[in-house]
């Protein structure tokens, strides 16, 4: 069932959400959160696909917020609410609302929002795109517990991972560490098996992933030994090698979709590692809504590396560079050995020069 | 989904020294460590439609190691190739996930077909051969599970000569696991032989009796529901609850499986294992924690306390199904059912009273019941609680409010339901009862893992939780071979029209206590 209303206000929306319901006989729906959706007009489609999907697993109250601020200055200073309420089987197994804030209103947001959130239920605010520099500090973000953005969206992927350690608050989350989760556990299942130290490791992906830059910096925490990031060509990130004393452990993925693990005195193997779509990524970050300290360690052990080291070979490619010599060049961060220094800036200075036009499009 | 039993898992997951693993860091899903996984029957039904399907939507979750074997065993004349066939197809038409070319190729791989007889020395040596080849090109590290989806007749036979053929034991610290299906036994006495002869070969705690609601996510949630809450702990005892209702009840009759049923029967099939189960984690106390151990400490302490009623002839009722028209369609009676003798006495329904001798529980009736070819298919545990024991209002008004009740819907539609009571709305009092529901909702369950999964995983992780030991198959059997022994010797068994809720007698049964069954 959908209900169009215009220029219209939360309580009439509120109004507008129990009519539906009840017109549709399920007075009563187990929904377990509400989803605040925070983007533009262009990406709405596929953000509210992906958490439709996602709400089989997660049945939520999902609130898509457009903000439509005009561009002529009579524009601007007109403030409209126009709203579409859908229940029923067009929202999946919740209740969505699609917002969209003309003029003045989209500067405030989280006035129309707030009356809208379920009683008692965490509230989850996604931005699918461009995130605020401090989504904990944002109007909308602060009514959230748990605050998803995506670095691999942004103008300059690298930089915003370290805007995102710089910002970090508790239910911080970023998508582009929701992808390498499969790796990352499959890593750990590696080293379930192999308890020897290890004295180096290396990552291979995509120049512009910023899901490579965690994975390494992930791995440089947690080894506390030093890891160098390869640029390939894709997709994504291709390969992590961990160095042991009898040889080396890789997870190769060429492909996106089948991986090779190869560990020594094992014969090699398959592994399925396909890159996920974004619905079952939203539905990850869905499980769990307690602060992820692993990602805070992860993504604030990066800052200190995502500028070059003094003595380190911290060459940062230019994207034309990187596409021309995809996989020997080493690329920022150059993260070495834990306790590195923090001097010098040119390799952030550096890499936000990247272009948009390679922006990462969906990158694990 | 809230699963209690994962804290148990540690250690499972992979060694605490691991410095990629975090306790704090749970986006990272438990893994089985290199293994394989031996089916023997593997042509069966529950191998093509429950088992197979499982394993490829555990391999697609990502669950499994890479590397993982699949080795099935069975009495046909197949190379790899054709076994592969086979499960492709059992997973293309039963697996839940979507098909993905990926991850069949990397399960393909480990995919080997042996043929032969359970007697049949040279079979177990080429098991044996292809066993280890698995751990030369899979990696697979030695470690093994035996998944014995056969009939319990050949128990003897497959574990014998797995020991026989040095398959019972891994080298160093590898493992080997030996998975049963139901019927663990008909009675005690059988049931206490067939241990002793898996546990000849197996030690005990490699033994896994799989009990497939004990897999579902409704049946661990029953634990979730009682001991992470605090508002229906208070009330779960003798001072405010009435009686106690668990129901399982089937829609379909005795299908294929006349050979298998006849003899055996609806108490037997399901109360003694499901039923009871059941029963335990509905009324066990809280266990220190969500350890094996503990958990089966409690489970065993509720089901030694439980007592027959004295008079079993009053207390319980067991009944066949006739020829009906059930929800449209005429259906057959059980004594005409092909390959049953017209004179069999098994029954295809069973209800029976069991009380509970320990503080919390002294002089609450549970009632048990389940059936074949009832109303629906439905599996529920109903808690009734006492009246208010006084009402503040007039006369009449309160004549339609019920008892209080707290219904746990373990399947289908996977749910809890509370009932209380509420007024109508109006000028004058009157009080009726509703419901409140909670429900899984349909596509929550659907993306969630069906039972086996969670089952054949906790069976490579080594995690026992949710495993029936064989204290508490043998007690459970003490618990019913007495009624057993009764039917046997009194009587005929009631019977009740296919399609409808029960015979007569069950619900006399319970109007002798001043109670009703209630319609699920």
């Amino acid at each position: 069932m959908k209900i169009d209303l215009t220029d219209t206000t939360s309580a009439k929306i509120n109004t507008g959400l129990i009519q539906a319901r009840r017109a549709i006989g399920t007075p009563a729906v187990g929904m377990v959160l509400t989803l605040v959706i925070v983007t533009d007009e262009g990406s709405a489609y596929d953000a509210l696909k992906a958490a439709t999907e996602a709400s089989k697993e997660h049945p939520s109250r999902i609130l898509v917020v457009i903000k439509r601020p005009g561009r002529s200055p009579r524009d601007r200073a007109l403030a409209r609410l126009d709203a579409e309420v859908l229940v029923g089987s067009e929202a999946g197994t919740g209740e969505t609302v699609v917002l969209r804030l003309h003029g003045e209103l989209a500067n405030h947001a989280e006035s129309v929002v707030l009356p809208l959130l379920l009683p008692d239920a965490p509230v989850v605010v996604w931005w699918p795109e461009d995130g605020p520099d401090n989504p904990s500090a944002d109007p909308l973000g602060r009514l959230g517990q748990r605050r998803i953005t995506d670095a691999a969206a942004s103008e300059d992927p690298v930089a915003a991972l370290g805007l995102r350690a710089d910002t970090y608050a508790p239910g911080d989350t970023d998508l582009a560490w929701t992808r390498i989760t499969g790796w990352r556990s499959m890593l750990a299942a590696a080293l379930d098996q192999k308890h020897t130290a290890i004295s180096k490791a290396v990552v291979e992906g995509e120049a512009y992933n910023p899901s490579t830059e965690l994975l390494a910096l992930w791995l440089a925490d947690r080894l506390g030994v030093p890891v160098e990031r390869k640029v390939s060509a894709g997709p994504g990130i291709t390969g992590a090698r961990l160095t042991v004393e009898d040889g080396d452990i890789c997870l190769d993925r060429p492909d996106g979709s089948l991986a090779e693990l190869a560990m020594p005195g094992q014969p090699d193997r398959h592994v399925a590692l396909k890159r996920r779509e974004t619905s079952e990524l939203i539905a990850e970050e869905l499980r769990r809504l307690d602060p992820d300290d692993i990602y805070r360690s992860t993504v604030q052990f990066g800052i200190k590396h995502l500028v070059g080291q003094p003595g380190e070979e911290s060459v940062t490619p230019s994207p034309a560079a990187s596409r021309a010599t995809p996989s020997s060049k080493k690329a920022a961060p150059a993260a070495a050995s834990k306790g590195g220094g923090k001097n010098g800036a040119s390799g952030k200075a550096a890499d936000a020069s990247g272009s948009a036009a390679d922006k990462a499009k969906s990158a694990d | 989904m809230t699963t209690p039993t994962n804290t148990s898992a540690q250690g499972a997951g992979g060694p605490a020294d691991n410095p990629l693993r975090d306790p704090l860091d749970r986006r990272l899903p438990r893994i089985a460590g290199p293994s394989g996984l031996v089916i023997f029957g593997v042509t069966g039904d529950l191998s093509r439609k429950k088992l197979m399907p499982a394993v490829y939507d555990l391999a697609n979750r990502g669950l499994l190691p890479p590397g993982f074997a699949l080795v099935g065993f069975a009495r046909r004349d197949w190379a790899d190739e054709d076994f592969a066939q086979v499960v492709h197809d059992s997973v293309k038409e039963h697996a839940r996930t979507p098909f993905r070319e990926e991850v069949w190729q990397q399960l393909a791989e480990g995919m080997r077909f042996v043929p032969g007889e359970f007697d049949d020395d040279k079979a177990f040596e080429t098991l044996k051969s292809t066993i280890e080849g698995l751990d030369k090109a899979r990696g697979t590290g030695g470690n093994f599970a035996f998944y014995l989806s056969v009939p319990p007749r050949f128990f003897p036979d497959v574990v014998q000569q797995l020991k026989k053929h040095g398959l019972s034991q891994g080298n160093g610290d590898s493992w080997r696991r030996a998975v049963i299906e139901k019927p663990f036994g008909h009675d005690l006495a059988s049931a206490q032989q067939l241990n002793r002869i898996v546990h000849d070969v197996f030690p005990p705690e490699q033994v896994f009796r799989i009990d497939h609601y004990l897999g579902k996510e409704t049946v661990q949630n029953i634990l979730a529901l009682r001991f992470a809450n605090t508002m229906y702990e208070p009330i779960w005892n003798r001072s405010y609850v009435d009686h106690v209702q668990i129901t399982m009840a089937e829609d379909i009759g005795i299908g294929g499986r006349a050979g298998y049923y006849d003899g055996i029967g609806a108490a037997r099939d399901v109360i003694q294992n499901h039923l009871l189960q059941l029963l335990a984690l509905t009324t066990m106390e809280e266990p220190g924690s969500f350890h094996p151990k503990a958990l089966t400490a409690e489970k065993l302490k509720v089901l030694g306390a439980v007592v027959l009623p004295e008079d079993l002839g009053k207390h319980t009722v067991r009944a066949q199904y006739t020829h009906a028209w059930q929800g449209g369609e005429e259906v057959l009676g059980y004594l005409e059912e092909e390959g049953i003798d017209s004179k069999s006495k098994t029954d295809t329904y069973a209800a029976i009273k069991l009380e509970i001798n320990n503080r919390r529980w002294a002089g609450v009736p549970f009632y048990l019941r389940t059936g074949k070819r009832l109303g629906r298919r439905v599996t529920e545990i109903a808690v009734v609680f006492k009246r208010a024991p006084y009402l503040p209002f007039e006369s009449g008004a309160t004549e339609e409010l019920g008892q209080n009740a707290l219904v746990i819907r373990v399947q289908p539609d996977e749910g809890v339901t509370v009932r209380f009571g509420s007024k109508v709305p109006g000028t004058s009092t009157e009080v009726r009862d509703v419901t409140m529901d909670f429900a899984y909702g349909e596509s929550f369950t659907e993306s969630s893992p069906e039972a086996y999964e969670r089952l054949i995983l906790d069976v490579l992780l080594g995690d026992a939780n949710l495993f029936p030991r064989h204290q508490e198959v043998e007690l459970s059997w003490n618990i019913l071979d007495p009624i057993e022994e009764y039917w046997d010797k009194h009587g005929r068994p009631a019977q009740y029209a296919a399609g409808t809720w029960g015979p007569a007698e069950a619900d006399e049964m319970l109007a002798r206590d001043g109670r009703s069954w209630r319609r699920p």
